[in-house]
């Protein structure tokens, strides 16, 4: 019987729906009736990784130490992970995260720039932490390409890397030939991963084609809470590998109760595929870009379809979030015939 | 009279820094010192007349008082400049540094060279290219209004950022961050630095927040602004403001793009550009006062 590793997205890419507003009450909540229904993985971190505090990106309300102090300790089964993505967060960060106690680490690159993670994933490995590679808009290079930086994020010390499909652009076919590469071309100990957004409505379709191609590890949220139109949906995903007899450890009715009682009362917007959303996996943009663009459409003037569209021509990557202002501005310049 | 000069490290950075002084009304390039004797760099300096060593610091230590070189340009590595100011110390002359090394204090020429210039230090550091291209700004809206922190988002071409930047990333937020407080003037400070592999390769593009204290007075900041990116021109003539100052509530934005002058990297390389750039800057005032 197949069988896959979940985990769970709500209290890490589900702080961009809440602008990283969510409360330590929350985060507790949540990881312990997700630690109580078996997910055996929840991330905890800033959206954007450990460090991610900041104008760009957001102040959250509570500091990464506060909230992974807060949840580590309570949990039963479930181990915390902690997203790093270098350039924002340091190794200073990592070591923090260390001593909360997190037991998996994720050093996140863009898909091309695997190098930059060197230092990050080695002392992750040589702490002793389950070290995971990220390798964020993959859909943006070919499998072969996504082989040669994950066999480097292997040789850093990762011994799971991920093919993330950040802007949820992926189609299980696009899914398929780059897990299958990753599997082909990985030692046989390393994990594959995959992590999936939903605004194209992929979400489940993408996850199931990644365990078809060997993926052992499948990233969720419960409620889907998660940038853009959210992550796959964990409750959704538990009860379909259910019916496909594919073992994940999780109790469906737990699972289903945390996305009702506690996820979705926590939503500030309907976490779906609207328009701003569609565009996003359409056009295979970054998801966290999402409330940005609607918010400097509003400030502006201007259509946050067109302030996505214009980031995917700009070939924006994962962390720009700065040039959308910028983007707006020259938009709603471009509409008022100034140069 | 010309003042003689010398550049340590014949890789890119050196390489640059070569065809600037090239051009410069008051330095001349006396040395180029390598440690590859096949190296693109030395081959290219001594092409147009400089003299080299592939020896190293050692080849050039003879050669200082003879050639009456007055200023040293470091283009080595964080590791190597130790060793090189060590040696370089007990001579007349004085260093610019170019790695990481930052063993003198940080300079980054509009906002504190004059000031390092009267305190009669030998050796300063040039910071990382998001702090040279982002500073000035923070400086620029510090000096009408005290801020309580300051964060600069530099976003630069894959192709730009060498092997050395890559495997420590962590420097490059850590000591950014450092100068955009400490010589900004924030309270504190921020960086993040992308690295996009967009082809044709994207120009050097930053963003710099900074949260004032109080009210923004946004005519002063505005006007404030805009003569920094006057004055970084004289040095950099791509260093361009796409948008901004922009104003939200206690938040001030400024957009800047910096485009190189294409002399050893392609143009798009602003953030190399302007390490050099400033490199040669703080040489040629250090030059007026000796």
């Amino acid at each position: 019987m197949t069988s896959v590793i979940l985990h769970d997205m709500s209290l890490r890419d589900g702080m961009h729906p809440k602008r990283h507003q969510i409360t330590i009450e929350q985060m507790v909540a949540v990881s312990t009736a997700l630690d109580r229904a078996g997910v055996p993985l929840i991330e905890v971190s800033h959206g954007d990784g450990l460090g991610g505090a900041s104008i760009n990106y957001g102040f959250p309300l509570h500091s990464d130490e506060e909230l992974l102090r807060a949840v580590v300790p309570k949990m039963t089964r479930a181990k915390i992970s902690a997203l790093l993505l270098p350039g924002i967060g340091t190794v200073d960060d990592l070591r923090m995260a260390h001593d909360c106690g997190v037991g998996t680490v994720r050093v996140a690159t863009h898909c091309t720039e695997a190098d930059v993670a060197a230092q990050h994933l080695g002392l992750a490995r040589k702490l002793g932490l389950d070290t995971v590679g990220f390798l964020m808009m993959a859909h943006m290079i070919e499998p072969a390409r996504l082989v040669e930086q994950a066999k480097l994020m292997e040789s850093y010390g990762a011994n799971c890397v991920y093919c993330t499909d950040s802007a949820g652009h992926m189609l299980p076919d696009d899914v398929r030939a780059r897990i299958g590469a990753l599997r082909g071309a990985l030692k046989p100990e390393t994990q594959i991963g995959f992590h999936g957004h939903h605004n194209l409505g992929m979400g489940i379709a993408n996850s199931l084609a990644a365990i078809e191609c060997g993926a052992a590890r499948i990233d969720a949220s419960a409620a889907g809470l998660g940038a853009g139109a959210g992550n796959t949906p964990l409750e959704v995903f538990v009860a379909v590998c259910d019916r496909m007899k594919i073992e994940t450890g999780v109790d469906l009715y737990g699972v289903m109760d945390v996305a009702e009682d506690l996820i979705v009362p926590m939503m500030d917007q309907p976490v779906r595929i609207d328009r701003d959303a569609l565009v996003l996996g359409w056009a295979g943009v970054y998801s966290s870009f999402l409330l940005f663009a609607q918010r400097a459409g509003e400030r502006y003037g201007v259509s946050p379809r067109d302030i996505l569209v214009e980031m995917g021509k700009r070939k924006t990557i994962g962390g720009q979030e700065d040039l959308i202002e910028d983007v707006a501005i020259d938009l709603a310049r471009g509409a008022r015939g100034i140069s | 009279m010309k003042r003689r000069v010398a550049i340590v490290g014949s890789g890119n950075i050196g390489t640059d820094l070569l065809y600037k002084v090239r051009r410069s009304a008051s330095l001349e390039a006396a040395w180029m010192v390598g440690i590859d004797e096949a190296s693109d760099g030395l081959a290219r300096a001594r092409s147009l007349g400089v003299k080299t060593t592939a020896a190293g610091i050692d080849g050039l230590l003879p050669h200082l008082q003879r050639d009456e070189i007055a200023i040293v340009f470091d283009a080595t590595s964080a590791y190597a400049h130790q060793q090189n100011w060590r040696k370089l110390a007990e001579h007349d002359v004085r260093v610019v540094d170019l790695t990481p090394a930052a063993i003198g204090p940080y300079c980054i020429p509009p906002v504190n060279l004059r000031a390092h210039l009267d305190s009669g230090v030998k050796n300063v550091n040039m910071v990382t290219c998001g702090g040279q291209a982002t500073v000035p700004m923070v400086a620029a809206v510090s000096r009408v209004q005290p801020l309580d922190y300051a964060e600069i988002v530099a976003t630069v071409a894959s192709k730009s950022a060498g092997p050395g930047t890559r495997a420590n990333i962590d420097e490059f937020t850590r000591t950014t961050a450092d100068a955009v407080a400490r010589l900004g003037g924030a309270k504190k400070g921020k960086a993040i630095i992308i690295l996009n592999p967009a082809e044709p390769p994207l120009i050097m593009r930053d963003t710099i927040h900074c949260l004032v204290a109080g009210e923004p007075d946004r005519a002063a900041i505005t006007e404030s602004v805009k003569q920094m990116v006057r004055e970084v021109q004289t040095y950099v003539p791509g260093y361009t403001l796409k948008n901004g100052p922009i104003f939200d509530g206690r938040r001030v934005t400024t957009f800047v793009e910096v485009m190189g002058l294409g002399d050893y990297l392609p143009p798009y390389a602003g953030n190399l550009d302007i390490m050099t750039a400033a490199a040669l800057r703080t040489g040629e005032v250090w030059a007026e006062r000796l």
